[in-house]
């Protein structure tokens, strides 16, 4: 076989649509001499595209994903390869229906057509269904199918016609050079390439290449089961490969979709069946293809049942059978997101995997457009491949999580939901306390926090009806009322709040004030003990990262964020650290454990258990030093995210269990409440209107449009400060807002409480939508129990962003009248700060 | 009539074979298993003889436990009952094997079950013995027809017909006897959903084999070595249309 070309600027690993919609997106944005490499043949190499049932639903309820699927129809379309047929989740059970009302506010949110159909429309639609065993159905005209092996065929001619593409068939990576940390060159069967940019698009493969050059890209391939079924008579007369709507039965995971004369029948319902990517056969080992393995019957003969009840009159004919059956393998990961971005492991070596076809186009867009600005249109944030820390690539937890994941593909799942599998990973020094405390524990980035106390309880009867109790279960899932006591007793006396989950690091040497400088949008030359809080912003000025820093010398910063963003911040810092070493990162989470001592009589206990002045004028806000409390040296920085005079105590990790028993025992006194992350994340914060990354904070709105935007902008260099300015001068196209909810009371009669990601409209019901086309939603909802009302935040246009504008939420079907109560940043809850400031 | 099929699960190998270690198996890690397509069309002219004249099908299979899918599998096309010769792991030489079917046919007989015909495939997929059918009639001492295409009953006679290089042969054997089939002689169908699941639910009987002495032994098996084949391309679309015709030419064709 004739020799590879030597030089590449980028090598993109595998055609599958992944790899062909990365390649033409690259050669559309200007690179040039792009090499595609596959193992197998063209135009199906034998990965999961090859055997996909490419069909397109388009409501997720994560905006993300729906935005991915979104743009990749779009891409189709213009491919001329989606021919559209509708789509319907049926459901069989009252708990579906009434998940399929939120799957109809999500579509909402997000823009998309849809409607609640009854069984009978169902049937006009779906002639052969049996109607009498469902209780509706979600239906979306939008939805259709693709032909994803012609699409990248087209896409990688299209790469090709530019003169920007080599693809290499048949040829096998044998290795990956690295460089001093960057990518040398990829080694293939056919020689080696030389270049400095690698794109792993190899679907259940990516672990196995990654793991070459060092990196680690923690997806799980698993087995999808899938028949087909025919000839059906009454297909015979389709023009094209689908005449009628997919039908997905979501209460017994499956789905039914025409392909021509047949029906396809697919199941998520079976057991998890993961492979290990090392033990996937190779072309030549494998009967139909290394991602279509054999049958095994036997785990889908409940399925077989379930598609007999929801069709009998096709799937009942005894004179069709079934023609094509197959374990085919796709990627599942930890937590159900794809796998972006460059590796934090190994510069230039960037992930593009765990991706499903509906969504393929749209995302290799985005990671082109990342890897050429370092910005994309659509922000990948939740899908960063710099997300993981290192327990979550180990194997068990892989495993455990996607196995635990594979069942909850059509399942209803709770934004609350907690995993099952592979927990208590990470344990603060609290954490005994805190069990015997009886803490209900959460997880967040393997951490176990307390997101409330049931030794609270008694604080109930206190509180009486303040907690806002919750009557629907669905509410009251995953949440207590214990919370919301535990905020009224924080504001009236004290609370400790666990916070080891922060990611701690520290950056140090002669360069680090301004590498920091450089990096935060706000002033960080501040005097030693200092605490600062600011936003990190991307080149285009979209919001990168919020988080506090401490400066604990002239050269010693500490940076805090949360846990959930710990290790997407601590990569986009790395990137960005000098290159002459004349300012280090460090990562300290392990070795710090934090505890927030917040409330009126938070400086009485504090001061009880140390000599130094915690006074106002002593220990003023946004200040912090080391203290002694006992025998330990604790940083004490006084600032809140629940609105209340206190601090954050940092405790060298070994020594936290004293700390946490001298405050405990002190704080009896003072009636101290141990309190959970429910008050710290949703009812404290959101009284403060206290933006949360991930909810509020995301690459797509800037610092003006959130509120963040400070009087005055720094002289100082910082990323993304061209476009800040630009964006200050601008009014914003959407503004965020704090709403109220002026009646909770549904139809029932009984109260119903949002939960975020609802979708936000005129009273009349029409949608919201900004002038650059982003819709309004909940981005936060939660009780504000010292207000006595549900808080909710929504981005809104200028018109409706005005205090006292009447909105309309959707929530399960009805409409709830919410008022604007704050434009811009201003708490609803002790608007002067004089808690916090006291 | 009765009729009764045997059939032996087999490795479903695709291209490339590939051994154990031992060279004492197919290497089946990422296999499925079926039955030879003589032995499909076997299972599918049992079904449909049950069905033209009533009567009923069964199908026997000798293997371990597993080979239950086997026999599973030809239920849900339309086969009313199954027999497993429980022989374990291991494989069974033809001489055995045939001698288990005979003694289980026997006991049928001694139960009252007496069958028209017993069909085989001509040939297993894997060792390709061409024996236990034969060796089966000749126990039974009952006619036997092998490699047949063609297959017709009636007034207790069966007239089959068999392909040569010369053309077809045509027999007619009074029944009960014993026939191997050949691929070809029907369109096997694909199960239904419905014939699935109600295949799912049957039960099946068990006999357990007294052991036999075997008249083969497996030293190890050997791939052939394969012939190795190039490809030249000789052009794309239009362009290659003068080297095709060349090439025809070369072969004298045009």
């Amino acid at each position: 076989m004739s020799a590879a070309p030597h030089q590449a600027n980028v090598v993109v690993i595998g055609a599958g649509i992944v790899g062909n919609s990365m390649a033409y997106h690259l050669a559309r944005l200007g690179w040039r001499e792009i090499i595609l490499i596959d193992k197998g043949p063209l135009p199906n190499p034998g990965g999961s595209t090859g055997h996909a049932s490419n069909f397109i639903f388009l409501t997720d309820h994560s905006k993300e994903m729906t935005l991915f699927t979104l743009d990749s129809v779009k891409q189709y379309k213009d491919l001329g390869v989606f021919t559209q047929s509708g789509g319907i989740e049926v459901a069989r059970t009252q708990e579906r229906m009434e998940e399929l009302k939120r799957r109809m506010a999500s579509s909402r949110s997000w823009g998309i057509e849809a409607e609640l159909v009854t069984p009978a429309q169902v049937k006009e639609l779906v002639p052969f269904i049996n109607e009498e065993i469902i209780l509706g159905g979600f239906s979306t005209p939008g939805i259709g199918t693709v032909d994803s092996l012609r699409g990248g065929t087209l896409m990688r001619e299209k790469a090709q016609a530019m003169g920007a593409l080599t693809v290499m068939p048949m040829t096998e990576v044998t290795g990956i050079d690295i460089e001093r940390g960057r990518i040398g060159g990829v080694r293939t069967t056919r020689g080696t390439i030389t270049t400095n940019t690698v794109v792993v698009c190899c679907g259940i493969w990516s672990p196995r290449i990654a793991r070459m050059a060092g990196a680690s890209i923690p997806l799980s391939p698993a087995v999808h089961q899938m028949i087909s079924v025919g000839p059906v008579p009454l297909f015979s007369d389709t023009v094209g490969e689908i005449k009628y709507p997919i039908i997905r039965d979501m209460d017994t995971n499956g789905y039914e979709r025409q392909h021509g004369s047949d029906m396809e029948v697919g199941s998520y319902d079976h057991r998890p069946i993961l492979w290990d990517p090392d033990d996937i056969p190779s072309i030549e080992q494998a009967k139909l293809s290394p991602t279509e393995l054999p049958f095994t019957k036997a785990d889908f003969d409940e399925s077989l049942e379930h598609a007999l009840e929801l069709m009998p009159e096709i799937l009942g004919d005894p004179k069709i059978g079934i023609r094509h059956a197959i374990n085919g393998l796709l990627s599942l990961t930890p937590d159900g997101l794809p796998i972006l971005g460059e590796t934090p492991e190994v510069k230039g070596l960037w992930s593009a995997a765990a991706i499903w076809i509906k969504e393929a186009p749209g995302i290799a867009r985005a990671v082109a457009e990342w890897m050429t600005s370092g910005v994309s249109e659509i922000d990948p944030s939740g899908s960063d491949i710099a997300r993981f820390y290192d327990h979550q690539k180990t194997q068990a937890h892989i495993q455990a999580r996607s196995a635990e994941g594979f069942n909850k593909t059509y399942g209803i799942v709770h934004p609350r939901e907690q995993w099952a599998s592979n927990r208590n990973v990470r344990l603060s020094p609290f954490y005994e306390r805190e069990k015997a405390l009886g803490a209900v524990f959460f997880e967040t980035a393997g951490w176990e926090r307390p997101n409330w106390y049931e030794s609270n309880k008694p604080l109930l009867e206190e509180y009486g009806d303040r907690v806002m109790p919750r009557r629907y279960e669905w509410e009251a899932r995953w949440w207590s009322p214990i919370i919301n006591a535990e905020h009224l007793a924080m504001r009236d006396r004290v609370g400790l709040v666990d916070l080891s989950a922060f990611a701690v690091f520290d950056v140090t040497g002669p360069g680090a004030l301004a590498y920091m400088q450089k990096m935060c949008v706000v002033q960080i030359n501040v005097p030693p003990g200092r605490v600062v809080y600011t936003s990190l912003l991307n080149e285009a000025g979209g919001i990168k990262a919020d988080l506090t820093v401490m400066r604990l010398g002239d050269s010693h910063f500490r940076v805090v964020t949360g846990g959930m963003d710990g290790m997407r911040d601590k990569k986009w810092f790395t990137d960005h650290l000098p290159e002459d070493g004349s300012a280090q990162l460090s990562d300290l989470t392990s070795s710090w454990a934090t505890v927030g001592v917040w409330g009126p009589r938070a400086r009485d206990l504090v001061q009880s258990v140390t000599r130094a002045d915690m006074s106002n004028a002593g220990f003023p806000f946004a200040t912090c030093r080391a203290i002694e409390i006992g025998p330990v040296r604790v940083i004490a920085s006084r600032i809140s995210y629940v609105g209340e005079l206190g601090w954050e105590l940092y405790v060298p990790f070994e020594q936290g269990a004293q700390v946490w028993d001298r405050l405990w025992e002190a704080g009896q006194r003072h009636r101290v409440a141990p309190v959970g992350i429910g008050v710290y994340a949703t009812t404290g914060r959101l009284e403060k209107c206290y933006r949360a990354y991930g909810n509020e904070l995301e690459q797509e709105f800037n610092l003006v449009e959130c509120g963040l935007a400070r009087p005055q902008v720094k002289k100082d260099e910082f990323i993304g400060k061209e476009a800040y300015l630009k964006q200050r001068e601008e009014p914003p196209a959407i503004t965020l807002c704090t709403l109220t909810v002026d009646d909770n009371t549904s139809r029932s009669g009984f109260k119903r409480y949002m939960q975020g990601r609802e979708p936000v409209t005129t009273r009349n019901g029409k949608p919201l939508v900004d002038r650059h086309g982003r819709r309004s939603y909940l981005t936060s909802a939660g009780s504000g129990p010292s207000i006595g009302k549900t808080i909710l935040m929504s981005y809104l246009p200028p018109e409706q962003a005005k205090v006292g504008t009447k909105l309309c939420i959707e929530y399960f079907g009805e409409e709830y009248p919410a008022t604007v109560a704050i434009v811009g940043p201003t708490p609803i809850f002790d608007p002067e700060n004089t808690r916090v400031k006291s | 009539m009765n009729v009764l099929v045997c059939v032996k699960r087999v490795p479903a190998t695709g291209g490339h074979i590939a051994l154990t270690a031992d060279g004492q198996d197919i290497d089946t890690r990422y296999l499925g298993f079926t039955i030879s397509p003589h032995e499909e069309c076997a299972v599918e002219e049992a079904v449909r003889l049950a069905e033209t004249h009533g009567g009923s099908s069964t199908v026997l299979t000798l293997g371990p436990e597993v080979a239950t899918e086997q026999l599973r599998d030809a239920m849900a096309i339309g086969i009313d009952r199954a027999i497993l010769l429980e022989a374990g792991q291991g494989e069974w030489d033809p001489m055995a094997t045939a001698n288990a079917i005979v003694d289980a046919i026997r006991s049928e007989r001694a139960a009252g079950r007496e069958y028209d015909l017993l069909l085989f495939g001509n040939e297993s997929a894997d060792s390709a013995g061409y024996q236990v059918g034969i060796r089966v009639a000749e126990a039974l001492d009952l006619p036997c027809v092998t490699g047949i295409k063609a297959l017709d009953v009636q007034d207790g006679l069966a007239s089959v017909r068999r392909q040569t290089e010369s053309g077809w042969e045509t027999a007619q054997v009074r029944m009960p006897a014993v026939l191997t089939v050949k691929e070809g002689i029907n369109l096997p169908r694909y199960p239904s959903l419905p014939g699935r699941l109600k295949a799912k639910k049957k039960d099946i009987e068990r006999i357990q084999p007294r052991p036999q002495d075997a008249g083969l032994e497996k030293v190890r098996l050997k791939l052939p070595v394969m012939a190795a084949h190039t490809v030249e391309i000789l052009g794309s679309d239009g362009d290659a249309a003068p080297q095709v015709v060349e090439v025809l030419r070369r072969l004298r064709l045009v």
